[in-house]
C-alpha cells in the first residue's frame, strides 16, 4: 500500500470561488481530509475545503487561436475613432 | 548549455514561472530538490530548539504560543516536502538523508536554546532573516515552490510579533531580564549574520542565476540589517560588532563573518548537530509503527 497525492482547494469566505492551495499526502481520503483540515484550515482561513485525488483532475493547456476570433473579445472592438467620426457627424464633439 | 536550456534560463530570468510538468534542464531539477528540501529540513529542525522550552515556557499563554509556532514551522516542512517529492524525492529519501546527516539544514538550528531569552530573539530575529529569504522566495521561478510560500509567510509573520512580545516583555521587566535579552542578542549575533550565507554575487550563484533565489545573499542580510538593527537599538540593546554602522549611502558596514565556521556548523559540525540529529532519528524510530498501522488500515 502505497500513499497518494490530494489536491486541496480552498474557499476564503462563503460566495468567493475555490482557489487551489496545494496538496497533501494520504493513504487514503479520510486521512487527506484530516491533513487537510490541519494545513489549510486551523487558524479559520478557510470556510470550506475540496479535496481531491490528484488523478481525478484533468488539465488542459493548449489554448491556440489560429483565427485570432478577436471579435469575441473586448479588445476586438475599438471604438474611439469611430466615436470620434460619429460625433463629428452629429456635431457634438469637444473642441 | 544546449539551446533549450539557454532558452529556459532567459524565460526564467526575465520572470517567467515553471510548473511541475514543465521541461525544465535537469541540473534547474536538482538544484531546486537541493534548495527546497534543505527548506523543509530547516523547518522540521528548526522546531526543536523551540520545542526544548514548551514545558519551561514562563506561562500558559507562551506554552500555548510555542506550541502552535512549532505546529506551524512542522506544517511548513510537510507542505515543503510535498513539493520537493513532486519533483522527483520522496519523503522517506529526504528524511533519511536528513537524519544520516547526508542533507543540511539551516546554520541557526545547531546551536543551543540556553534561556528564554534565546527563545525570544530566535522567535524574533531568526524568524525575521528567515522571512527575508521566504519573502524573496515568493518569486521564485518554480510556480508550486512560490505559491506554498504565501502561506508560509503568512503564518511567519505571527511568529515575529509573538517573539517580539517575548522580548519587549523582558525589557521592560526587571534589570536580570533584560539582561537575559542582550545575552542572547550577543551569542545569537554570529549565526545571525551568517544566516544569509556567504557574500557569493549573484551571478556566481546558481541559486540566482536559476531565479530560484530572486536575491543575492547580501542583498538579504542588507535588508536584514536594514529592518532590525536599529529595533535592536531602540529598546536599548547592544550588538556585539563595534565595526557595525550604517553608511551615508545606506549599506551597512560590519565586522567581515567567519564563514569556516558558518561552514563547520551546517556540515553536521554545530553544538547542538549531533543531538538533535539523535532526538529526530529516535522519533523516526518510535513512530514507524503509525506509519505501518495507518498505511495497512488503508490498504
Amino acid at each position: 500500500m502505497t500513499v497518494a497525492v490530494f489536491e486541496v482547494f480552498r474557499q476564503e469566505k462563503r460566495g468567493a470561488a475555490f482557489a487551489h492551495a496545494g496538496s497533501v499526502e494520504a493513504p487514503d481520503a479520510t486521512f487527506a481530509q484530516a491533513f487537510a483540515h490541519e494545513q489549510y484550515g486551523r487558524r479559520q482561513e478557510s470556510v470550506a475545503l475540496w479535496i481531491v485525488p490528484r488523478g481525478a483532475i484533468h488539465a488542459v493547456t493548449d489554448f491556440h487561436d489560429e483565427l485570432e476570433k478577436t471579435y469575441h473579445r473586448v479588445d476586438g472592438y475599438s471604438l474611439k475613432a469611430k466615436l470620434k467620426e460619429a460625433r463629428e457627424r452629429a456635431g457634438t464633439a469637444t473642441p | 548549455m544546449d539551446a533549450r536550456e539557454q532558452e529556459f534560463v532567459e524565460y526564467v530570468q526575465s520572470g517567467g514561472q515553471v510548473e511541475t510538468s514543465d521541461w525544465m534542464p535537469d541540473d534547474y531539477r536538482s538544484k531546486l530538490i537541493r534548495f527546497i528540501e534543505m527548506h523543509a529540513n530547516s523547518e522540521l529542525m528548526g522546531v526543536l530548539p523551540e520545542r526544548e522550552w514548551i514545558l519551561r515556557a514562563p506561562t500558559l499563554q507562551r506554552k500555548l504560543a510555542l506550541t502552535a509556532k512549532v505546529q506551524d514551522e512542522v506544517g511548513h516542512a510537510q507542505l515543503i516536502y510535498r513539493v520537493v517529492e513532486d519533483l522527483g524525492k520522496p519523503r522517506e529519501q529526504s528524511l533519511a538523508d536528513l537524519i544520516s546527516g547526508k542533507a543540511k539544514f539551516h546554520n541557526v538550528f545547531h546551536y543551543p536554546t540556553k534561556t528564554w531569552g534565546d527563545v525570544g530573539v530566535i522567535a524574533w530575529l531568526v524568524d525575521a532573516a528567515a522571512i527575508i529569504s521566504q519573502k524573496a522566495l515568493l518569486k521564485c521561478s518554480y510556480a508550486p515552490y512560490a505559491r506554498i510560500m504565501k502561506k508560509i509567510c503568512w503564518e511567519e509573520s505571527f511568529h515575529i510579533l509573538h517573539g517580539r512580545d517575548v522580548i519587549l516583555t523582558l525589557m521592560n521587566g526587571t534589570d536580570e531580564q533584560r539582561e537575559l535579552v542582550q545575552e542572547a542578542v550577543t551569542r545569537w549575533w554570529a549565526p545571525l549574520m551568517h544566516f544569509h550565507g556567504n557574500p557569493i554575487l549573484g551571478d556566481q550563484d546558481p541559486m540566482y542565476v536559476w531565479r530560484i533565489k530572486s536575491q543575492s545573499n547580501e542583498e538579504a542580510r542588507q535588508q536584514f540589517l536594514d529592518g532590525y538593527v536599529p529595533q535592536i537599538w531602540e529598546l536599548g540593546l547592544t550588538v556585539p560588532d563595534p565595526k557595525l554602522r550604517k553608511r551615508e549611502d545606506g549599506v551597512w558596514e560590519y565586522t567581515e563573518p567567519d564563514w569556516d565556521e558558518l561552514k563547520h556548523v551546517v556540515t553536521g559540525h554545530g553544538p547542538k548537530t549531533a543531538e538533535r540529529l539523535d532526538l529526530r532519528r529516535r522519533f523516526l524510530e518510535q513512530e514507524a509503527w503509525v506509519r505501518e498501522v495507518v498505511l495497512a488500515e488503508a490498504a
